[in-house]
């Protein structure tokens, strides 16, 4: 019975997407009650754009739901805090005022916090719940003080009357409230260099919650971002829009990048989750600046393109961590060294992920490549902004995501291939054995959510422009073409997805056909793989990881600042007799080392100082007391 | 509709057949520019007769992935044959424009790049290595370059660039242009494993890339590859052609017309294919880490041409 708190997690899931794209479609409502929470009450509020978190909240807790009923009662399983961490979820893009915004975030985050730590005499898991802790307080302060700034200005908690009253508040506050919550929010969708929770928390949560972490939760970040740029701070100065369009460019590129040389399958994961929200911000913010220049379209595209990319990535990369989370359970470990020949023993798993992948590397004909090629559409129409300096900072842009999209397909092909193919590289990997039903059914079903979203944009993209349209205040709904063909701006680009598939399967199935009436391809035989005659293949002989990785690592070096540590331990004799090897080529964090640390020896000098006001004798404190009371007595 | 798919398939079948025979004449070429009177020019389709007639060994330690990579390769070169503007200046069916063929090579590579992992030797992971690196490096400088056409031509639309170049054939004759050509050259070399960044005549394993990747393929499978790999090359030429050298393109599908296009642009090839094989023969390999510095130098060249359009408009 420890799976029944999951099957109502399947349909809770189900009816909050219900309700979420009723609300998409264009119910709205309201809820008010004043006497639940205090300074303005409880106050839920459906509209567009709230409707379509909604519908992601839900469909996603579907999906993870059913994949939970698979693994309900393992150790470490926390099903009320499961359960309140999709509640809190689904909440906050409903909160219609700070307070119940706040309430809501603050039990998502302490939820989640909980699921992070959910085995408790585990050191690494420890030190990874206390980083996420300081991490979301932090980005909690941020946004606490930036709302109750604007509280202070507008006399009102109620995000309506934000919007109504900030074209009239004098821009220093519209700058310092925007600055304040973009911090909060950004720390919370793990933008670079507010990113260093996301890599520790989301893979030491159970896979299922991790895939929610990844896949909803720090959309809530971009969420925020949407709204306190778009509609509670009214029109939007020009910088705001370059410094999230730079951030997102820069968050692509270093996510992926660290993507790339991490090995544990999960971190992997997580780290390429900074990337996709980069890919999503590189949107957001060209939605921004076209704004500011007075591109409604455009800006209308790009914030099109940024939603789109926001769901597909939710549905990847839930199926990718429910994946990954099928894989750790088949092996009991994390690290890909010891995974290799999956696919012959989990073919199910291997197949979803394998789906998964190619729509994160952002292929044809699945829902990565098209809502990437909405954004590099967007990005490729900057000729229209007059600024040369603004046309540079898009060209950067739009390099940043090629080369994100390169090295993500590097990085996938790194994942899946050492995961799943090959030789298994442990006995463990050997014994592997396939997920349950109830899991493999989580994943099928998030599988499904890529195809179809895939295929069928032209039906999609219209309820995203509803989404935008409303945020944006634009008057038009926008243009997107007919069912077969989608279209972008008068004929400046347009996609045929269901062409393209049909495409593809056409020139799958015909050589397929042809060799088979041929009679070629019956001339087959199975032998062993070729090794310049050497007797027996065992997995020493396989590309590692670390190996595939290599060349970035190289290429990328002024980057990774890679220590390299070789041992060797040679024979008295020769030095050519090596008895033993060691090899270590660890990345290392330029952020952890030249940001982090630096500060918290600040602090930690800080803290020092403040220390000897402690002294611990007790007339001292009077005396600190007496003089307090003084201070206040003369400054009133 | 009938002669649209009439002019499609007429177009896949050229780029399939032409594959080869471009794959052929560049070998004879060079064989004859270093003294040595080097294969037939028609070598590459008795070749390709010759591995569908032999036996394949696939190993036992592959997947289906395996199998199943020489048809998706095939398959994406099909779609991208079908998207390129080759016969008429308006690409036949006209599905997504250049951003779908920079993604489509990419789903080509990456599954032959799996394929590279499958067997579990050493070679085929440190082929699929290299390969990815080189795409993913190559994939800033053609986004950068599509986007200096597109600005020109006002949409990413192949067809657009091209039937745009083709009734203005001035604007395709500025420096900004040349630099763009320039930059998608080196791309080109790089894709599709040419010299100085792979050696497709050589298996030597601390040099090679591609080969390395496809190296426990035989039989179909490899004829598939082989000739998937000599489309490609005959794509990334047709593109570098027509879109920057569009002249003699017909804009409408009178049967007349596409017959002329079709020997102009045979005559345009044949002076690319020269040009290559002039380039191979005079150049060495360059070492594996010296190819990033050549991509980042077409890299740069694209986004000079791009900023040529911001700063003289």
């Amino acid at each position: 019975m420890a799976s029944l708190p999951y099957a109502a997690g399947v349909v809770a899931g189900l009816g909050g997407a219900w309700i979420g794209i009723a609300g998409m479609l264009g119910s709205t409502w309201t809820v008010r009650i004043e006497s639940l929470v205090p300074l303005g009450g409880l106050e839920l509020g459906m509209d567009p754009l709230a409707g379509l978190f909604l519908a992601l909240v839900g469909v996603c807790t579907a999906g993870t739901s059913l994949y939970a009923v698979g693994t309900a009662g393992e150790p470490g399983d926390d099903p009320a805090a499961y359960l309140a961490f999709v509640g809190a979820l689904g909440l906050v893009p409903l909160a219609a005022n700070a307070m119940t915004f706040l309430v809501a975030w603050e039990i998502m985050s302490l939820a989640s916090w909980m699921l992070v730590l959910n085995r408790r005499d585990d050191r690494t898991t420890q030190s990874a719940a206390w980083v996420y802790a300081v991490m979301t307080h932090v980005g909690l302060a941020c946004l606490l003080a930036g709302m109750l700034l604007l509280w202070a200005h507008t006399g009102s908690l109620r995000f309506a009357d934000w919007a109504a009253a900030a074209p009239a508040l004098a821009p220093s506050v519209r700058g310092a409230a925007w600055l304040l919550l973009a911090l909060g929010f950004a720390g919370k969708a793990g933008v670079i260099p507010l990113h260093v929770w996301l890599p520790l928390a989301h893979p030491a949560a159970p896979s299922h919650v991790s895939a929610l972490m990844s896949g909803v939760m720090i959309k809530l970040g971009v969420y925020g971002l949407v709204r306190v740029s778009f509609e509670w701070l009214g029109p939007t100065p020009l910088a705001w829009g370059v410094v999230i369009l730079l951030a997102g460019a820069v968050s692509a590129v270093v996510g992926i990048l660290y993507a790339l040389v991490d090995h544990d399958l999960k971190r992997l994961l997580a780290f390429c989750s900074i990337e996709n929200i980069g890919i999503v911000l590189i949107g957001v913010g060209a939605a921004m600046v076209f704004r500011h220049a007075g591109l409604e379209a455009l800006a209308l595209l790009a914030l099109v393109a940024a939603l789109y990319h926001a769901v597909n990535h939710a549905m990847f990369k839930a199926l990718l961590f429910l994946g990954a989370g099928a894989v750790v359970h088949g092996v009991g470990t994390r690290s890909m060294e010891a995974m290799g020949g999956l696919s012959a023993r989990m073919p199910w798993t291997a197949g979803a992920f394998l789906l998964g992948s190619l729509a994160i590397a952002g292929l044809p004909p699945l829902n990565g490549f098209v809502s990437e090629w909405m954004t590099f559409q967007a990005l490729l129409q900057n000729v229209r902004l007059a600024d040369p300096a603004l046309n540079l900072v898009f060209v950067v842009a739009l390099a940043a995501l090629a080369l994100t999209a390169g090295l993500g397909a590097a990085c996938f092909v790194k994942a899946f291939g050492i995961t799943f193919l090959a030789l298994p590289r442990s006995e463990a990997a050997g014994r592997a054995h396939e997920a349950t039903l109830a899991m493999r059914l989580g994943m099928l079903a998030f599988a499904l959510a890529c195809v179809l979203l895939g295929l069928g944009p032209t039906v999609v993209v219209p309820a995203l422009g509803r989404a935008a349209g409303a945020v944006l205040g634009a008057a038009a709904p926008g243009a997107w073409g007919d069912l077969a063909t989608l279209r972008l701006t008068d004929g400046f680009a347009q996609l045929s997805p269901l062409a393209i598939a049909a495409a593809l399967v056409v020139g799958v199935v015909t050589p397929l056909v042809a060799l088979a009436l041929a009679g070629v391809s019956r001339r087959r035989r199975r032998y062993e793989t070729w090794g310049c005659g050497r007797m027996l293949q065992t997995a020493r002989m396989e590309y590692t990881a670390t190996a595939f990785a290599d060349p970035f690592k190289r290429v990328f070096r002024f980057f990774y600042r890679p220590v390299r540590d070789l041992q060797l331990d040679v024979h008295p004799e020769s030095r050519f007799f090596v008895r033993r090897m060691a090899y270590a080529n660890p990345a290392r964090s330029i952020f952890e080392e030249w940001l982090y640390r630096p500060a918290l020896a600040g602090l930690r000098g800080a803290v020092a100082q403040a220390q000897r006001l402690q002294s611990g004798s007790a007339s001292a404190y009077l005396t600190y007391i007496f003089l307090t009371l003084l201070l206040l007595l003369v400054l009133r | 509709m009938t002669a649209e798919i009439v002019l499609a398939v007429l177009q896949v079948l050229v780029v399939a057949a032409g594959g080869p025979l471009l794959v052929g004449a560049l070998r004879t070429l060079k064989a004859r520019l270093v003294g040595r009177r080097g294969p037939r020019v028609l070598q590459p389709y008795a070749d390709l007769a010759k591995l569908l007639r032999k036996e394949a060994v696939v190993s036992t330690t592959t997947s289906w992935i395996f199998r199943a990579t020489p048809y998706v390769l095939f398959s994406t070169m099909v779609v991208a044959a079908l998207i390129v503007p080759l016969l008429v200046a308006r690409p036949v069916l006209d599905f997504a424009g250049l951003v779908l063929l920079v993604y489509l090579f990419v789903l080509g590579t990456f599954f032959l790049a799996l394929a590279g992992l499958d067997a579990g030797s050493a070679f085929g992971g440190m082929g699929s290595s290299r390969e990815v690196a080189v795409a993913a490096l190559a994939e800033p400088t053609i986004m950068v370059a599509v986007l200096a056409l597109a600005l020109r031509a006002g949409t990413t639309n192949l067809g657009g660039i091209v039937e745009r170049f083709a009734l203005d054939p001035l604007l395709a004759a500025n420096p900004g242009h040349l630099l763009a050509f320039s930059a998608l050259v080196i791309v080109m070399l790089a894709e599709t494993g040419r010299l100085p960044v792979d050696n497709p005549a050589t298996h030597l394993e601390l040099t090679m890339i591609h080969e390395a990747m496809v190296l426990e393929y035989s039989g179909h499978y490899l004829a598939l590859v082989e000739w998937a790999a000599s489309m490609k090359l005959f794509l990334f030429m047709t593109l570098l052609v027509n879109l920057f050298l569009p002249w003699g393109m017909p804009v409408t599908a009178a049967p007349l017309a596409v017959l002329v296009g079709l020997l102009v642009f045979a005559a345009k090839l044949a002076v690319l294919t020269a040009a290559l094989a002039v380039l191979e023969t005079s150049v060495a390999k360059l070492r594996l880490f010296r190819v990033p510095e050549l991509l980042a130098g077409s890299f740069a060249l694209a986004l000079l041409s791009v900023l040529s359009v911001f700063l003289l408009r």
